[in-house]
């Protein structure tokens, strides 16, 4: 376990900011600029672990396993979510027949 | 104590039905409703009959005391209840009155709506909204019975709205005729004016003396000053004309008659119209000290009943002569009390009950017998096919137009006597008042009964539930005149010396007068009454004339077959004004002021929201991308705090 901790504290802190800056803008772009439902599911994955990322870089940094026990949190709920998000979008496919994001709008008053 | 259940039950009963066929009125059946109706006013009548017998004794010792100790309140009891309104120095408990007044009036409301009772069981039979209508007249009665009973002006003014909301609602029964409607409206508004003069008195009676109740008030009426009791009384006064159809207020009640005719007999001649006379003798006390209000109280009832009776000469609708018969009869009585002699208001009070309700009735019955006809000049001839509304309503006829030994005789006697006394000059225009009573009530009755038939309808008699009553009323007509025997027929003026226990007034009334000059009137009236039913034997009994068109009449006939203008005058003077006003004040006030005022920020709210509107798109990925804005600017605004 260790190792890990020494090999995460390799690279400076600074790198994995930008990394996970880097990851949670394009999922952020995936989300508001994609129609596909899917991939809305799998970048919003990719926001949440750009996070994830981060959290486990400080919390190697300062020495704390608070933050990586979080990590382990996130994940169970976003497993979650996304079976959740899956059985919609299961749905909505049946129901409209496709799985572009803009179709759902029938609650539009 | 048992005094004091029996005083709560008699309003309790009525108001009980009312409520039990005001819920049940779509499950119960028209008889259902109407016994239910009916057993609850008489089970109040046996209520009051048995109160008075047990007052009976206490008024015969207060006889023996009376002369001993002067007693302002007589022997009343009064039944609290509970106490209702009591704020700072105001203590209005909800308590009756029981005495000779009171009593009275108790039994008159409760005997003879029993009867009337009876009665729509058999008339409104067909009606599909029956058990409403019973519904109504129950609360009628409670509310008649709280205003006689009321031990202070508050419950007696509980009462006086009551039934004025009753008749109001029974007067538009039917409901689906807009002139019904109309009329119901116009007794309302009438009636409203009348109640503004009463609550007015309340407050004034409050602000002098401190206290509303009756014993209190007649106590210390002594100590009011002249101008302000002569004040109080002539708001009282305003009241009682708004109730009692006098002039200037009247013609709401002859427009009352669209309601059904029961309610016609009960409220809009036996019970709810006496209410002014009940009030002006309930406030005798106070009277006393007004000459100048018991003057006006004098004059309008003699013009009232002048200007009426000459109305009903000429009309051709059978309620409608009755209703100005009704008017005519309670200027009469108005004439009394102005003249002092409040026993004889309500002995003409009593009388008239029994032979106007009567009348009602078998005009109800008459019309029943001919499906709805009330028009008399498609009367005539109705002596054989109905034979017992026909007698019934020769006996009413013969006690109004006064025939020696009928209970009207007595009554309206005694009221020309007390006219006599005031000014012989009263005395003649009462003289002249009865004299046409008397004329067009024979007019009605021979044409309704006599000659040959003029209509198209099959005449039949009205069933035993309907003729009962005729019978019953008939029976008191005849013999209610024994109430009041005056000394000059070797009575002992019972019901006087009865309601003198309950009423200032009546024991300040004048001595009679003696008996040469009694015997003279008497004789007098009498002949005068024969020779006018003569003459009115001649033009309508031996052959029916039916009087012409209005228009087609000489120029006074034609004023009096036109009410005197009276209604058009009112709609010159008042309707139109209002009517004017109230678009000026549309166009002005509501359409240039208030429209505005409240449209604009409406308005304001409604392009706000439609402009808002749009951002509800439905597109999620809007939705998303107004999300990560937000999320942004809310980044953004933390760190630039921070």
């Amino acid at each position: 376990m260790n190792e890990v901790i020494t090999a995460i504290r390799a690279v400076p802190l600074e790198h994995y900011v930008v990394l996970s800056l880097i990851l949670f803008s394009i999922g952020m772009a995936g989300v508001l600029f994609r129609r596909n439902t899917i991939i809305l599911l799998m970048c919003i994955e990719l926001m949440f672990n750009s996070v994830n990322l981060l959290l486990t870089a400080f919390s190697a940094h300062h020495g704390d396993p608070g933050g990586q026990v979080f990590v382990f949190f996130i994940m169970l709920v976003a497993a979650a979510e996304v079976t959740v998000g899956l059985a919609i979008l299961v749905m909505m496919k049946r129901n409209v027949d496709s799985i572009d994001i803009n179709q759902i709008n029938r609650l539009r008053g | 104590m048992t005094r004091d259940i029996l005083a709560a039950l008699v309003p309790a009963l009525p108001l009980a039905g009312a409520l039990v066929n005001a819920a049940f009125r779509r499950s119960l059946k028209g008889n259902t409703a109407g016994l239910l109706a009916t057993l609850m006013v008489a089970g109040s009548f046996v209520c009051g009959v048995l109160l008075f017998m047990g007052q009976e004794v206490v008024g015969a010792m207060h006889d023996v005391n009376m002369h001993q100790q002067d007693a302002h309140e007589g022997p009343a009891h009064v039944v609290k209840l509970f106490d209702w309104i009591s704020v700072g120095g105001m203590d209005i408990p909800f308590a009756f009155r029981i005495d000779a007044l009171s009593l009275t009036m108790v039994l008159i409301v409760t005997g003879i709506g029993s009867l009337i009772h009876l009665y729509s069981i058999g008339y409104m039979h067909d009606d599909e909204r029956v058990a409403t209508f019973f519904a109504q007249l129950n609360l009628f009665t409670f509310a008649m019975l709280l205003l006689v009973m009321g031990a202070n002006f508050v419950i007696t003014f509980i009462g006086w709205e009551g039934v004025g909301l009753c008749s109001y609602l029974l007067i538009g029964f039917w409901y689906k005729n807009p002139a019904y409607n109309y009329a119901a409206r116009k007794a309302f508004v009438m009636n409203r004016i009348g109640d503004l003069g009463f609550v007015l008195a309340l407050a004034w009676i409050f602000s002098v003396l401190g206290t509303l109740d009756y014993g209190e008030v007649m106590a210390r009426a002594s100590s009011i000053d002249t101008a302000t009791v002569t004040g109080i009384t002539l708001l009282l006064f305003v009241g009682a004309v708004g109730k009692s159809a006098q002039l200037p207020l009247f013609t709401w009640l002859p427009d009352a008659m669209a309601g059904p005719t029961p309610v016609s007999a009960l409220i809009h001649a036996a019970t709810m119209v006496t209410a002014g006379i009940f009030l002006l003798t309930r406030s005798s006390a106070l009277f006393m000290f007004a000459p100048f209000t018991q003057d006006v109280v004098l004059y309008t009832g003699l013009v009232t009943s002048l200007l009426t009776a000459s109305i009903g000469v000429f009309q051709n609708d059978i309620k409608k002569v009755l209703a100005y018969s009704t008017v005519s009869q309670l200027g009469l009585m108005f004439v009394a009390l102005g003249a002092g002699a409040y026993s004889v208001a309500m002995f003409h009070v009593t009388t008239h009950a029994f032979f106007k309700a009567l009348l009602f009735l078998g005009a109800g019955s008459v019309i029943h017998a001919l499906g709805g006809e009330q028009d008399i000049r498609k009367m005539g001839g109705l002596k054989g096919t109905v034979k017992v509304t026909y007698v019934t309503f020769l006996i009413g006829t013969l006690a109004i137009a006064g025939i020696p030994g009928l209970s009207g005789f007595f009554s309206k006697d005694a009221i020309l006597a007390a006219a006599y006394q005031e000014h012989p000059a009263i005395w003649v225009v009462s003289l002249l008042i009865s004299l046409l009573t008397c004329f067009y009530m024979f007019r009605l009755l021979f044409l309704v009964f006599f000659g040959t038939y003029r209509g198209k309808a099959h005449p039949h008699e009205s069933p035993l539930v309907m003729t009962l009553p005729l019978m019953v009323l008939a029976v008191l007509s005849i013999g209610g005149g024994l109430l009041n025997v005056p000394h000059i027929f070797g009575g002992h003026e019972a019901m006087k010396h009865y309601l003198s226990t309950a009423a200032d007034g009546i024991r300040n009334e004048r001595p009679e007068l003696s008996a040469t000059t009694e015997w003279t009137l008497m004789i007098i009236t009498v002949a005068l009454i024969l020779l006018v039913i003569l003459f009115a034997w001649n033009r309508f009994g031996k052959k029916a004339t039916i009087d012409p068109e209005a228009d087609e009449l000489p120029f006074f006939q034609r004023l009096m077959a036109r009410k005197w203008l009276i209604d058009e005058l009112y709609a010159k003077l008042f309707e139109r004004p209002y009517a004017w006003l109230s678009t000026q004040l549309d166009r002005t006030g509501e359409r240039a002021v208030m429209v505005p005022l409240m449209m604009g920020p409406g308005g304001a709210a409604n392009k706000a929201g439609q402009l808002l509107r749009r951002l509800q798109s439905g597109n999620t990925g809007f939705y998303l991308f107004g999300m990560v804005v937000g999320l942004i600017a809310l980044l953004a605004w933390t760190l630039y705090n921070a």
